[in-house]
Order: structure tokens, then C-alpha cells, then sequence
């Protein structure tokens, strides 16, 4: 065989090659469906009819696609800048405690209450993204683990105020605080859990990212430093400034996600309120290959899939958390396979990527399966 | 061994690097492959040695076909390929190295390898330590290493590339001693890519030249010069002149500095450079230079003494303060300090801006970076990203990003890897420089470069500074002193 017959048999396979992970997953789990008995037409049926059997279901996926898809979106910006924003569940956490907050201590016409409300939550998430880059820039602590400590403080931090000072008059369950009052939440859709004002934020964040990523200097800069922070500093860009920048921004998306979370899916703070949707965005984001595009279609995948394998516990005796094993096993497909290069095809020079981003690689946080949904 | 190339084909976008090579090498022989830069020398010769595959075409090893899939294969069949930057581990000790890149046992055999590795250094009278730090050699000595490392593997084809730069003359000649050795009297095939002409004429047989990715001709050699370089630019390149220029006000004072740290410290560092002067720093690599050069740029910031920029104390400026003041430091990797894989020029150019706004106008920026692309001969396009121009286009690129007025322009090594064509062009821009009253400073391993093009000279070994001499009254002899530690 001739070298240039084996060349384009590479560019076949380079072209085909984005739908080997889809298709690599779903093969996985029917494998893992025909081994616990289980017909796998059976199986995806029910998934398929958890998220779109009738307008309620598909308005709670909605409901669930929201939230996750403003965390996407902000991790869209620090993936740009080369930074591992894994403290991302906890700026969704902070979100809902800032949202809270008012939420439960402020009295005000509807309309002013929610404006207060979205922004304390996105400042607070803003601050705990703001934390973990400090602690990068100033402290040496690379994000992933400032991010990973932020989350643990997080959670503890929820659960000592359900616990304590917000804790329902009735006596302490430990489940979440009371109520919040009627103003104070987002209003929904007919008898769902969507709220149409947060499809519209979701939009509006949609349209300023893209404007970000594409349009203006800051997201040149970014870009810049994502690739080679020490040629982009010599280009003359602050890094540190930059950084910290770069992870409010996402950190002010994902407390809104938080926000969401709590005025329209609860109706209260919760533990667990983000519900392990932080470490999905990541996954959704590596998934839709950084692609800002890609980003609203793969999260509505997520939600569909998830809230399709509540339906699947249901209907067959497997549990929901196939649905987290279908997208985490496409995610390491795509990380093991997505890049054609790393097997060798169409073997390229120098791979002069961010350092955070091979280092994120190397360290890989994600061969871990997803956190399972509440 | 006997080795062919046949009909090489290689694309990096939309540039041909190889169009069509065939090439023929005996064993026994030493060649020279001769191009400028982008001819694609480099291209063809990381092909033979497996470190990237040819769109197509062949490798045939003593009329056999071969196909590589990594250095290592290539090196199995005895395609060895000494690279400019040594692929060795600095902080392991040399052992270490050696024993990284041969021994598959699960058991490390120190006695064994310390002896292999001793017994090849003596026969080609390389002297190494097996038990140094790889960081503490010198470029010269890890060289030597890579080639024990190729030939205990087996090589009977040694490519290397461009190997005299950052090597002491000693050591050129050890290296050139024994690669006559392995030609002569053990019959292995030699290729020596370079550009520079005393080279090939020194040491080759026989010489092929490349232009644009295409073979355009051979010759043994000796022949004369002229032969070469018409080959190699179509056109005898004429020399740049350097124009006479009147000198302004001091532009730069370094009073008494001392910065470093514990590894390498230059201390005592005087120093003043003046509007349109072209100030040479001269020096084996890691003698103090880059360290100064580094401080004025408020890279690195000096524990001790002042530093002045156009009168005003800048002592302890940060390199971003010292850019807006008028500062500008090109680095010697482009790639690695300076630019970015991945953007594309337009994006370079936004970037270096002074006056930025919110968002970017693309298409103003994009005009004006295709202007200055006509306008600094850039081979490449707005949209090309920065990795996919040649070295030459890549020092161009620098130059067009560069703001004006300037009142300090810091270059390491501004020429590396740069031929004469592109050299010459490099210079012209920086004398325009001095125009504009810009000072200029520059560090270069070739001493040649720093006499002819400099005003004045400071040469640096071991951290200490020399006297300043004036270029046209200096030698290469007189530096070459100096730089031993003699004054």
C-alpha cells in the first residue's frame, strides 16, 4: 500500500472521528444495560419518554437546562483564559446563599426583590470565583484545588446555615430552610418548575458571552493567556487581573445559575442545592469541544438525559444514575478519543496548548464519574 | 548506509515546505544541506528522521523501504537525528539520561551503562561526566551526549542540525573531529544542515541546496562561496550598510547593579547607552548578559543599584510600567516568549495596541496588519496563526508588532536561526530604529555580528562585566579574550 492511499484513509477517519465517542458511549451502555437483563430499547425508550414523553416533562427539562447552561457559559470564559474552574459548584452553592439571603430578610415588591435577589446572587458567586483566583495568583494555589477546598467550605457553609440561623421555626430537619414567600420567586410557567424570566437571562448571558469570546479586547486577552501566559504577558496583558477577571465572570454566571436554582426549581435553600450541575458544566463544555455554539445543545442533551433516567428508575428496576453514567462515559470517550492526535493520526509538531490545560489534562479531575443529580 | 529520499512531499497549510525532494547519501561521507531559511531543510529532515510523516513520497535504507512512525523506530533502523535544542532531561544526571532513553529492563544497571557511556565518550574523545547534572553542561557537552546517546542506539545515518550554535570554538572543533571520525573511518552516513557557509566548506563533501522546497542544487565541496549562494537566494544578497548616525542623550544608565541569584549574579554592571546607539553584549550563554538585559526590561528586578531610562529613576518598574514607558524586549524563543501558537497575526497585532477599546475593530486591525505584512516583507497572511510562519517571518512578525516611538529596544539573540537574507533585513530595521532615538541593546552568540554591527561592546563572563569597547577598534581576538575572563 502506497503512503498516499493510507493518508486519505486518515482524513476519513479524521473526519468521522467526533461521532466515535457518541457512538463508543452508547455502545458502553448497552453493554452495561444487556448485562444487568435489561432490553436496551426498553431502557432508552423510557429515557427518551422521561425527558420529552409530554409538555410537563419537557418543561421540567427546561427547567433543569437553565441553571446548567449559565454555568457552561461561564466556564466557557475560563476555559478561554486556560483556567480549570472546578470551584464552579461552589460559586453555584453561593449564588443560591446570596439569593437566600434576600430572599428570606428583605420585604420588597416582587419585581424589585427578584432584581436584588439575582444580583446578590451573582455577586456572591462572583466572589467565591474571585477567591479561588486570588488564591491562584497571589497564593500559588493552582484552581483546581483552591476551587475543590472553595466547594467543601461551600456545602459546609450551606449546611450550618439550614442548620442554624436560617432554620425553619417548626425545628431543625437538616433538609433546607422554610418557604421563601411568594414575592420573592421567580414566577413559574403554568404548573411547572420553569421560569420564562430565567430562559431570558439565560439568552441575554447566551449573547454576551459570544460578544465576550468573539468581540472584545479582555476576551482577546484571554485567549492569549489560555495559550502562552508568558508570551501574552510579554504581549504586554496583566495576567493577574486577567485571571481574577475571568473567574468572577464565570463565578457571577454560575451564582445566577444558583439563583435559579433556588426561586424556581425550589422554593427554598437546600443542601446539596447545586445539585452536582458545577462538574456537569465541565463536562458539557469538554463535550461541546470549547465550542460556545455547541455549549446550549449539549446542556439541553445533559438535562434531557438526566431527567430521562428518573423516568427509567421508574419504569424499569435500573437505577437513575444510568443516565450520569451515559454523559460521563461520552465525556471520556471525547477526552480519550476527541483528539484524533493523540492516536497518532495526523501526529502534529508542537503542542503549545495553555499550560493550565495540559496540566488539567495530566492530573485529568474528570476520569471520576459525575456526581449523581439530587 | 545508503540513503534515499524519494519524491518528498510536505504541506503545512497552504505552504509547500517539501514540493518533490529526492535525495541520494552514501555512507562514508559527510553532506551538507544548505538552504535559508524556509527552504525546508529542517522540514525534510525531521521526515527521515520520524519525528512527522510526509504527506508522501519514500525513505529507502539500503534500497529498502522505510516507514517511521516516532524517532524511536527511526532510530532502530539507524536514522538518528541530533536536534538543535538537545532532547535531554536537565535535572537528571547524565546517567540518568542515558539509561531514560536505552535501557527497557525493569532494573536500572548503573555499572553496565557508566561503562558503555565511558567507553563511547573515549573513542570519540568526548569528555563528560557520567555523574553531572545534566543542567550544569554546557550546550557543547550536551551535544556530545545526544550523539552517544544515537550512536549506542545504533545509528548509522547522523543528522544534525545546525549543531555549531551556542558551542564554544573548542568545542566545533571536537564535534567536527569526530564527526570525520564516524565518517571516514567507521563508514556512517553524515548530514549536517546549516546556513552557514565556512561550515559546509570546512567539513562537507558534497552539498545539496534547497529553495523553497525544492532541491535547486549540488556540488561537492570546497567550491567557491559565490557558487553556494547564488544556489541558495537566486541572488547574491547584497551586505546592509550600516549608516552613520550622530548619537543623542544618554538614554539609558545602569549605575553599579547587581542582580541574580544564588546560581548566577552579575554584579557591578555600569553601563550607559545613548539615543541611536547600538549597544552589543558579548558572551558564552549564561555569563550574566540575559540576566542585565532582563533587569532593564523590569523582568527581574536588580537587589541592588539604580536604573535610568531617559533620566528618570525606573528602578523597580515592572515590565508592563517599563512597556509603557517606551521599553520594548524581544526574547530569544519567539514561540515561547513573545508570541502566541495559535493566534493569528491579526489578533497579535490587536493585542500590542496602545489605545484599546472595548471591543475590537476587526477589520481596522486587519487592514493595518495587512499593511504592515507588505510592509515588513512578512511571508504569511493576517489570518495565518504565528506558528505556522518560518523562524525568519516569525522575528518579523516582532518587528511589526513593535510600537514607535521607543526609547529602549532589548533583543537576545535577534539574528538566531536567521540567514543572511533575513539577517540583513533584521538590521535595516533596527538601524531605522535609531531614528527615532531609540537605544538599542542586543546579546549574540556570534561575535562577528556584535563587532560589525555594534557601536560599542561590554562582554560578560561568569557575572562579571568587561571594559566597554568600541566596536571598530576591537577584533573577534580581543573578545574572545575577554570572554575567557582575560582583560
Amino acid at each position: 500500500m502506497s503512503r498516499f492511499q493510507s493518508m486519505t484513509g486518515q482524513r476519513l477517519l479524521q473526519w468521522i472521528w467526533p461521532i466515535v465517542p457518541v457512538l463508543g458511549a452508547l455502545l458502553f451502555t448497552t453493554g452495561l444495560l444487556l448485562i444487568f437483563d435489561t432490553s436496551p430499547l426498553v431502557a432508552f425508550e423510557a429515557m427518551f419518554q422521561g425527558a420529552l414523553g409530554d409538555s410537563a416533562k419537557r418543561l421540567s427539562m427546561l427547567a433543569f437546562w437553565i441553571p446548567l447552561l449559565l454555568a457552561s457559559l461561564g466556564l466557557l470564559v475560563t476555559f478561554r483564559a486556560g483556567l480549570w474552574n472546578i470551584g464552579i459548584e461552589g460559586q453555584i452553592i453561593l449564588g443560591a446563599v446570596g439569593a437566600s439571603w434576600i430572599a428570606l430578610k428583605v420585604t420588597a415588591p416582587s419585581p424589585i426583590l427578584i432584581a436584588l435577589e439575582l444580583l446578590v446572587a451573582m455577586a456572591a458567586g462572583a466572589l467565591w470565583a474571585g477567591l479561588a483566583g486570588i488564591l491562584k495568583t497571589r497564593g500559588r494555589v493552582h484552581e483546581i484545588f483552591g476551587g475543590l477546598a472553595l466547594n467543601n467550605i461551600a456545602i459546609i457553609f450551606t449546611n450550618y446555615l439550614i442548620s442554624g440561623p436560617w432554620q425553619p421555626p417548626e425545628g431543625g430537619t437538616f433538609r433546607g430552610t422554610e418557604p421563601f414567600q411568594d414575592a420573592a420567586l421567580l414566577p413559574l410557567f403554568g404548573e411547572s418548575r420553569f421560569a420564562p424570566l430565567s430562559l431570558i437571562l439565560a439568552i441575554i448571558a447566551f449573547a454576551i458571552i459570544v460578544i465576550t469570546l468573539r468581540g472584545t479586547f479582555w476576551g482577546l486577552k484571554l485567549k492569549a493567556l489560555g495559550k502562552n501566559s508568558y508570551s501574552a504577558y510579554l504581549l504586554g496583558i496583566s495576567s493577574e487581573r486577567e485571571i481574577i477577571l475571568a473567574m468572577m465572570f464565570c463565578g457571577a454566571l454560575a451564582g445566577l445559575g444558583g439563583a435559579v436554582r433556588v426561586l424556581s426549581w425550589f422554593d427554598s435553600l437546600r443542601q446539596g442545592i447545586a445539585g452536582g450541575i458545577g462538574f456537569m458544566a465541565l463536562l458539557v463544555v469538554m463535550l461541546a469541544n470549547y465550542n460556545m455554539f455547541l455549549v446550549p445543545f449539549i446542556a439541553l442533551f445533559f438535562a434531557a438525559v438526566l431527567s430521562g433516567s428518573i423516568t427509567l428508575q421508574l419504569r424499569t428496576q435500573l437505577h437513575s444514575s444510568l443516565g450520569g453514567i451515559l454523559t460521563g462515559v461520552m465525556v471520556l470517550f471525547v477526552l480519550l478519543f476527541g483528539d484524533a492526535g493523540k492516536l497518532g493520526i495526523g501526529r502534529k509538531k508542537s503542542d503549545h496548548h495553555g499550560a493550565p490545560e495540559v496540566e488539567g489534562r495530566a492530573i485529568d479531575p474528570f476520569s471520576r464519574d459525575i456526581p449523581e443529580g439530587e | 548506509m545508503r540513503v534515499e529520499v524519494r519524491d518528498i512531499q510536505k504541506h503545512f497549510g497552504l505552504v509547500k515546505a517539501n514540493d518533490g525532494i529526492s535525495l541520494t547519501f552514501e555512507g562514508g561521507k559527510i553532506y551538507g544541506l544548505l538552504g535559508e531559511n524556509g527552504a525546508g531543510k529542517s522540514t525534510l529532515m525531521k521526515i527521515l528522521s520520524g519525528y512527522q510523516p510526509p504527506d508522501s513520497g519514500e525513505i529507502l535504507l539500503d534500497g529498502r523501504t522505510a516507514e517511521f512512525s516516532s524517532p524511536a523506530t527511526a532510530l532502530s533502523d539507524g536514522v538518528g537525528m541530533l536536534y538543535q535544542d538537545p532532547l535531554d532531561m536537565p535535572p537528571f544526571r547524565v546517567i540518568d539520561n542515558y539509561l531514560l532513553g536505552h535501557d527497557s529492563k525493569v532494573r536500572l544497571s548503573y555499572k553496565s551503562a557508566a561503562a558503555e557511556l565511558k567507553e563511547i565518550m573515549a573513542r570519540y574523545d568526548f569528555a563528560v561526566d557520567v555523574n553531572a547534572y545534566i543542567d550544569t553542561l554546557t550546550m557543547g557537552e550536551r551535544q556530545q551526549l545526544e550523539l552517544v546517546r544515537l550512536l549506542a542506539g545504533g545509528a548509522r545515518l547522523l543528522i544534525l542540525d545546525e549543531p555549531t550554535t551556542g558551542i564554544s570554538a573548542e568545542q566545533q572543533e571536537r564535534l567536527f573531529e569526530s564527526m570525520r571520525r564516524l565518517a571516514y573511518k567507521e563508514g556512517k552516513t553524515l548530514i549536517l544542515v546549516s546556513h552557514k557557509l565556512d561550515e559546509i566548506q570546512e567539513l562537507c563533501d558534497y552539498a545539496f541546496i534547497l529553495r523553497r522546497g525544492k532541491l535547486v542544487g549540488e556540488t561537492e565541496v570546497p567550491c567557491p562561496n559565490e557558487t553556494l549562494v547564488e544556489m541558495m537566494f537566486g541572488q547574491v544578497p547584497a551586505q546592509s550598510e550600516r549608516p552613520p548616525f550622530e548619537l543623542g542623550q544618554p538614554q539609558l544608565e545602569i549605575k553599579n547593579i547587581t542582580v541574580g541569584d544564588y546560581r548566577l549574579s552579575a554584579s557591578n554592571i555600569n553601563l550607559s547607552v545613548q539615543a541611536g546607539e547600538v549597544f552589543g553584549f558579548a558572551g558564552l550563554e549564561g555569563s550574566g548578559q540575559r540576566r542585565v538585559i532582563q533587569a532593564c526590561a523590569g523582568l527581574i528586578h536588580p537587589s541592588d543599584g539604580r536604573i535610568k531610562l531617559a533620566g528618570e529613576d525606573v528602578t523597580g518598574w515592572s515590565y508592563h510600567k517599563m512597556q509603557q514607558a517606551g521599553m520594548a524586549y524581544l526574547a530569544a524563543g519567539r514561540l515561547e516568549g513573545g508570541l502566541v501558537a495559535g493566534l493569528s497575526l491579526t489578533e497579535h497585532l490587536a493585542l500590542t495596541q496602545p489605545e484599546q477599546s472595548f471591543l475590537v475593530d476587526w477589520d481596522g486591525v486587519r487592514h493595518e496588519m495587512d499593511q504592515r505584512i507588505k510592509h515588513y516583507q512578512i511571508v504569511g497572511r493576517p489570518d495565518s496563526t504565528a506558528d505556522e510562519l518560518s523562524g525568519g517571518n516569525q522575528q518579523r512578525l516582532l518587528f511589526a508588532l513593535l510600537n514607535s516611538p521607543l526609547k529602549l529596544l532589548l533583543l537576545e539573540h535577534p539574528t538566531r536561526g536567521l540567514d543572511v537574507r533575513s539577517t540583513n533585513y533584521t538590521w535595516d530595521l533596527l538601524y531605522q530604529r535609531r531614528e527615532e532615538g531609540t537605544a538599542i541593546i542586543f546579546m549574540s552568540a556570534d561575535l562577528d555580528e556584535i563587532i560589525e554591527r555594534s557601536d560599542r561592546i561590554a562582554v560578560f563572563s561568569a557575572g562579571k562585566m568587561s571594559r566597554i569597547v568600541a566596536a571598530r577598534d576591537t577584533s573577534v581576538d580581543e573578545l574572545g579574550h575577554l570572554i575567557g575572563g582575560q582583560s
